[in-house]
């Protein structure tokens, strides 16, 4: 289906076909880099968008509570229809692989996000805005000093669930023939070739690893106050 | 909007409804599918969750299953069953789905039988009951809200994961997207994809239904009086 021209890879007339193997990530790394840049890029680009969107929308939700109802709901029904659908769906309107992965990735990751940064607006204690509110801090300044930093380890929370689906959920774009690794793992199925799956799906692993543990650093660096009962 | 068009002229002719693999006899396979692998699932993780709740152990386990199978794509298990000898086609799908859906149904359980109010077993124990009497007639149906929101939570999520057949060559919807983007033509993989979206929100509009429907009168008030005072 969706197997690029003059990239198939190269079985050898040896009746071995291990599942690790050195060699083939020797010989076809150029390949491995392309798809392995393809899901790294298409992960960061929908996490900081969605990010970017979700942000001030659960603020907008969080400012107007009248909102967060229908925000909530209707996140809870787009959540229900799968990526792979929002994929099929969306492809033949824009026509585009990578920008219909992009906005599938975004909508879901938004998905996540919303909940969470609004779930940790709204789980701010009372009394610190009531306080904040006393010594005369304005509305925008209660929400840029105190909720905000004060609902970071709910975002954080929120990013890393988002990141790590995400991660996972670019292997889908296969449907459309754009998915990363998922690319290769399918390719490596059609050509029944074990290393070449093995590989990428140690890779997506890898990837979805790596940035869970760097987002948790992150949180932690951002937020040294929830530290002290750890 | 040419491909709009495309999609709403398949969708509208009854031959594409009807025959061996017509949008009926898809939906019916894809729903079998999805159902046997919930029964897979819930065949392992019911047992397991509700041991460890209500010997309130196993917490971690539990999180770490969770987490782990999140960070391991459903492809790529898919495509590593139907490389081995579990066969082409449906098979490796159903198992690979059925595997995806142990977590939610697993933690839920869990933790609907680990936050029953030790009040209630504590007077289950002292009217007499054994353990798995307390068990049976006091934690399970304290804890049945949340069992049933795993099981709803893991058959949607399994009904959208069994489009991937189609590309093992196995059935279900995701037969009419795989072939029309085979074949180029994107008013079919529209349609498809409308039809997969569809069959998920009446699923699970069906389940909510469902699940009210199940839960004692008694039960559903304090859940929604939890849920109330959660938010």
């Amino acid at each position: 289906m969706c197997v690029p021209a003059g990239s198939v890879p190269t079985v050898s007339t040896a009746p071995d076909n291990p599942w690790l193997s050195w060699e083939y990530v020797q010989r076809n790394w150029p390949d491995i880099a392309d798809a392995l840049g393809q899901h790294v890029s298409l992960t960061v680009e929908a996490i900081v968008l969605a990010t970017a969107i979700a942000v001030p929308l659960a603020v907008l939700a969080h400012l107007r509570p009248r909102l967060a109802g229908s925000v909530l709901g209707l996140s809870g029904v787009l959540y229900t229809i799968p990526s792979l659908a929002l994929f099929a769906i969306l492809f033949p309107l824009i026509g585009d692989r990578r920008t219909t992965v992009l906005i599938g990735l975004v909508m879901y990751a938004l998905l996540v996000l919303v909940r969470n940064v609004l779930v940790g607006l709204q789980g701010v204690d009372p009394a610190i805005t009531d306080a904040a509110r006393g010594i005369g801090y304005s509305r925008g300044r209660i929400l840029m000093q105190v909720e905000l930093p004060n609902a970071l380890p709910s975002i954080v929370a929120g990013l890393r669930l988002a990141t790590v689906t995400t991660v996972a959920l670019v292997t889908i774009g296969v449907i459309i023939g754009y998915g990363g690794l998922g690319q290769l793992m399918f390719r490596g199925f059609r050509s029944q070739y074990h290393a070449e799956i093995m590989t990428a799906t140690l890779l997506t692993v890898a990837i979805a690893v790596v940035a869970d543990v760097a987002l948790w650093l992150v949180g932690r660096a951002t937020t040294p106050w929830t530290r002290r009962d750890a | 909007m040419d491909v709009l068009r495309e999609a709403f002229v398949w969708l509208n002719d009854p031959l594409n409804w009807t025959g061996p693999d017509g949008i009926l006899a898809l939906t019916a396979e894809h729903l079998t599918m999805s159902l046997v692998a919930v029964l897979l699932a819930a065949l392992v993780a019911l047992p397991i969750g509700v041991w460890f709740g209500h010997r309130q152990v196993g917490g971690t386990a539990t999180v770490v299953v969770a987490n782990a199978t999140r960070a391991l794509p459903t492809l790529a298990l898919l495509l590593i069953f139907a490389t081995t000898g579990i066969g082409f086609g449906n098979r490796p799908t159903v198992i690979a789905a059925a595997i995806f859906a142990i977590p939610p149904i697993l933690s839920n359980t869990y933790t609907g039988l680990l936050d029953v109010d030790p009040a209630a077993r504590d007077a289950a124990r002292g009217i007499g009951m054994s353990g798995p009497g307390s068990l049976l007639r006091v934690e399970l149906p304290l804890a049945l809200p949340l069992v049933g929101a795993g099981l709803r939570t893991s058959t949607i999520q399994v009904i959208a994961t069994v489009p991937l057949a189609a590309l093992v060559g196995g059935g279900g919807l995701g037969v009419i997207i795989n072939n029309g983007f085979a074949l180029q033509r994107y008013g079919e993989v529209l349609a498809g994809g409308l039809l997969v979206a569809a069959l998920c929100l009446v699923a699970e509009g069906v389940l909510a239904g469902a699940q009210r429907l199940l839960t004692p009168a008694p039960i559903r008030a304090r859940a929604a009086a939890q849920r109330a005072s959660a938010g």
